[in-house]
């Protein structure tokens, strides 16, 4: 039949065009460009305006665009100069006079000054201030002590605080302390986000939508110029697409790996970086009602789930075995004689039995993923099935991510007696503050969830917040943490140690304690 | 036929305002708020309750509702709050990247899916239609993220014929073959399973067509074969083969959402499944009203183009 004949022709013309449309295009997959880092990000960017975002992954790009008064010396999570070159502290801790830097500029040529300080944390803090509604600034109450902030000389800048607040350095070292222009927020209002100007190491250039953020390097950096001429930060929202772009060669930098990924990056042509940050995971235990309002059941939950092999069966070795609620990247707070709970089922059914319940019936809140969460739904298995190894009787719910936060937040009383949760901060007085003080119970306003309350923890975290000899404040810190331990109002599980793969093209990359991603000192061939 | 178009344009008002009531209600309804979303693991009552303020979200849901409304219909869809930029700008960069991936796999899927489709019916249990039926089945049993993520391995990945994901190269200029280049891999993942849809439909109306009288008739007065397929028999069978292109359109475009996710084309099936997550009210709102009136509209167009083809049809 001619039909035949010509259907065969068609296919064979329809095939050829195809070929031609979709093969022999262009090289595909060209090489990145030496001296221009590709930065594989987990997500596209909401702002470039330190004061508006939240986001970790918003902080890789701000933290090489912006400086701060001050920042995490390399490798830790203590303060040094950046901005200022130096500070005092009045002797009741509430007034701080920093001494700027000369000389340095803004990316938008304007000066960095005191005033521009000011206008800085005015506009955060100040509703009245004509840059207000520039925001909206929802990490304003990391400085919330603050009661005023004076330019006291053209290079000067004094902080009067409403009451002492130890951790005030550490919050201005956090991206909510970074200087913007304010020559540019005047010129550019809600928009800044999209056309941010600061003073850091590399300076914006373009945010093509969807696509890439590109920064250039700023030859006049007050630190010295960067080696890297450009750095391009990538949105690749799905793990397996940003994990085939790095095997593909399509961008240098790959952050948060997952676990799985990993094995497809040993070998010479890629470096798998490592770093413990103030990250800890935990199971919030309810200690107002249920079984859980026994300390040896909590006690019990504690010896009866395997951390060694949560982190090294399920999370793959990305995370390390928590001790207490202080992550040890705190080091200078850290209490190092402070052993985890072992793995001791018979230990916990002893507990158990002393405390009359053999099979405590527990409800468990599990949530699909979330900030800082790793592998939730995976972790909260292995615990239930842990605990139900010792007697336990656990039912778990699972709910994504925001629905969880509405449900754990305002405490488990009613709901559930034990719920996971994590968090990553940047100074050890936050969580604890937060999470564990008897004024910081949900009804108070604070994420106290398992009505945790023993007053003499509670005198120690108000002493180290107020305290300003850091040496005193780590004493405060390591005592809480013995006695929290002990309490056991958390199953205290896992320490994130965060990931990074680089190809054989970079040099000079680190990952930091702070989970910050800088940038400065690395380069490409 | 003017009156008809107008007409259906005007039926068109109430369900568009039924849809944003609906996408309103479950933006409203469903848990979470965006300043839980935005303020994370620092969402205290406070911070929420001074978070909500400043998005102007404590007003009672009536008012949000008309305040929405009436300002849409202005043509001010409001700010997105994660985006920090206006839901009408995003939206319509969005929408563009999701044409031209959605309509190359809608072209893909007509062409292919018809010529499949006629090619099988003119070889009724030949070795053509049973072969052909085969790879469609394949086709449409696979789910198109899968896929996805196979063709990246293999033709990304391994052998390095096209690049894993996005729309355009990160260095080097914009050019139409670059485009092609980005597009090949999430098109043709798109397509597939539309296409044997069209397919399979296709062969059953031309076959319905093939047994009419004046099939036989054109045979009997000695047209040619391709004549009698391709003109007599494929424009007949058109007429019941185009409503099923209408809904292959509407698969395409809410398919696109997985494609989109992987292989990180910038579209607005990507966009409202980010927006949904990080509860961007204003953004999921404005880009699911917008694709629905452009959906309705593209069904209003399918039925004017099916009353031009078969007049029987009343306008």
């Amino acid at each position: 039949m001619s039909f035949l004949n010509l259907s065969r022709r068609a296919a064979l013309a329809l095939t050829a065009a195809a070929a031609v449309a979709l093969g022999g295009l262009s090289p595909a997959t060209a090489q990145t460009p030496p001296g221009v880092l590709v930065v594989g990000q987990i997500a596209e960017p909401q702002a470039l305006d330190p004061h508006a975002v939240t986001a970790v992954n918003d902080f890789r790009i701000l933290m090489n665009v912006y400086d701060g008064l001050v920042r995490y010396a390399s490798g830790t999570l203590e303060v040094e100069p950046a901005l200022a070159t130096d500070w005092t502290i009045s002797d009741d801790g509430t007034v701080y006079t920093f001494t700027l830097r000369e000389g340095v500029s803004f990316h938008d040529g304007s000066p960095f000054n005191a005033e521009a300080v000011v206008f800085n944390f005015e506009r955060m803090l100040n509703e009245d201030h004509p840059f207000h509604d520039t925001g909206p600034f929802p990490l304003s109450f990391f400085f919330s002590s603050v009661d005023s902030v004076e330019a006291t000389g053209d290079m000067e800048v004094t902080f009067t605080l409403s009451e002492p607040y130890a951790p005030f350095l550490s919050n201005l070292a956090y991206p909510t302390g970074l200087i913007v222009s304010p020559a540019a927020v005047e010129q550019y209002g809600a928009d800044f986000g999209r056309n941010p100007s600061g003073t850091g190491a590399f300076r914006f250039e373009e945010w093509r939508s969807n696509e890439a953020v590109v920064v250039v390097a700023n030859p006049d950096y007050w630190d010295g110029a960067p080696a890297l001429e450009a750095v391009v930060f990538r949105p690749i929202t799905d793990a397996n697409t940003r994990t085939a772009e790095m095997l593909a060669g399509g961008i240098d930098v790959m952050v948060e790996v997952p676990p799985v990924a990993l094995g497809e990056f040993e070998g010479d042509a890629f470096t798998i970086h490592e770093q413990a940050g103030p990250h800890v995971w935990f199971l919030i235990l309810n200690a107002l009602e249920g079984p859980f309002a026994d300390v040896r059941v909590r006690q019990a939950a504690n010896y009866a789930v395997n951390r060694e092999a949560i982190v090294n069966d399920v999370l793959e070795g990305t995370a390390e075995v928590a001790a207490g609620p202080t992550p040890p990247a705190f080091a200078w707070a850290y209490n190092d004689e402070l052993e985890p709970y072992p793995y001791d089922p018979d230990r916990a059914r002893e507990l158990l039995a002393e405390a009359g319940m053999e099979n405590p019936e527990i409800t468990f809140y599990v949530t699909e993923g979330g900030s800082g969460m790793l592998d939730p739904i995976a972790m909260g298995t292995a615990i239930q099935a842990d605990l139900e190894a010792v007697g336990f009787d656990v039912t778990i719910e699972t709910y994504e991510w925001n629905t969880f936060l509405g449900r754990v937040n305002p405490g488990l009383e009613g709901e559930a007696d034990m719920a996971e949760m994590a968090w990553m901060t940047n100074d050890p007085d936050t969580l604890p503050y937060l999470a564990l003080r008897t004024a910081a119970w949900p009804d108070q306003g604070g994420f106290n969830s398992g009505y945790y309350s023993n007053p003499e923890v509670d005198a120690l975290l108000e002493e180290a917040r107020t305290a300003t000899d850091q040496d005193r404040r780590a004493e405060l810190y390591r005592e809480m943490q013995v006695i929290v331990q002990e309490d056991a109002p958390w199953v205290f599980v896992a320490n994130w140690v965060q990931n990074a793969v680089t190809n054989d093209r970079v040099e000079g990359f680190g990952l930091e304690p702070s989970f910050f991603l800088l940038l400065h000192d690395v380069a490409k061939n | 036929m003017a009156g008809y178009i107008l007409k259906r344009l005007l039926s068109a008002i109430p369900v568009l305002i039924g849809i944003s009531v609906i996408v309103f209600l479950i933006m409203a309804m469903i848990p979470g708020d965006p300043a839980t979303a935005i303020l994370g693991s620092y969402a205290t009552p406070e911070n929420v309750a001074a978070l909500n303020e400043d998005l102007g979200l404590d007003e009672p849901l009536v008012t949000r509702y008309f305040i929405w409304l009436s300002n849409m219909v202005q043509g001010d869809f409001g700010r997105s709050f994660a985006l920090n930029r206006p839901v009408l700008d995003e939206v319509l960069e969005r929408f563009g990247a999701t044409l031209v991936l959605a309509g190359t796999a809608f072209v893909l899927c007509s062409v292919f899916g018809i010529a499949a489709g006629v090619i099988s019916a003119a070889n009724q249990y030949g070795f053509g239609d049973k072969a052909i039926t085969f790879v469609v089945l394949l086709g449409i049993s696979i789910p198109s993220f899968f896929l996805g993520m196979m063709m990246i391995l293999i033709f990304a990945v391994n052998l390095r014929w096209f690049p894993v994901s996005g729309m355009w190269p990160i260095f080097g200029d914009r050019t139409i073959w670059v485009l092609l280049d980005h597009l090949a891999m999430p098109a043709i993942a798109l397509a597939v399973v539309a296409t044997g849809v069209v397919a399979r439909l296709s062969r059953s109306a031309m076959l319905e067509v093939l047994r009419q009288d004046f099939i036989r008739t054109a045979r009997a007065k000695g047209v040619r074969e391709n004549s009698v397929i391709w003109r007599h028999a494929l424009r007949a069978a058109m007429v019941s083969i185009i409503p099923v292109l209408g809904i292959q359109a509407g698969f395409v475009l809410s398919g696109a959402v997985y494609i989109e996710m992987v292989f990180q084309w910038p579209g607005v099936g990507r966009m409202l499944v980010d927006a949904i997550l990080r509860r961007d009210i204003l953004l999921v709102q404005g880009g699911v009203v917008f694709i629905a009136a452009c959906y309705v509209l593209f069904n209003i167009a399918v039925d004017v183009a099916q009353s031009l083809l078969d007049p029987r049809i009343k306008t």
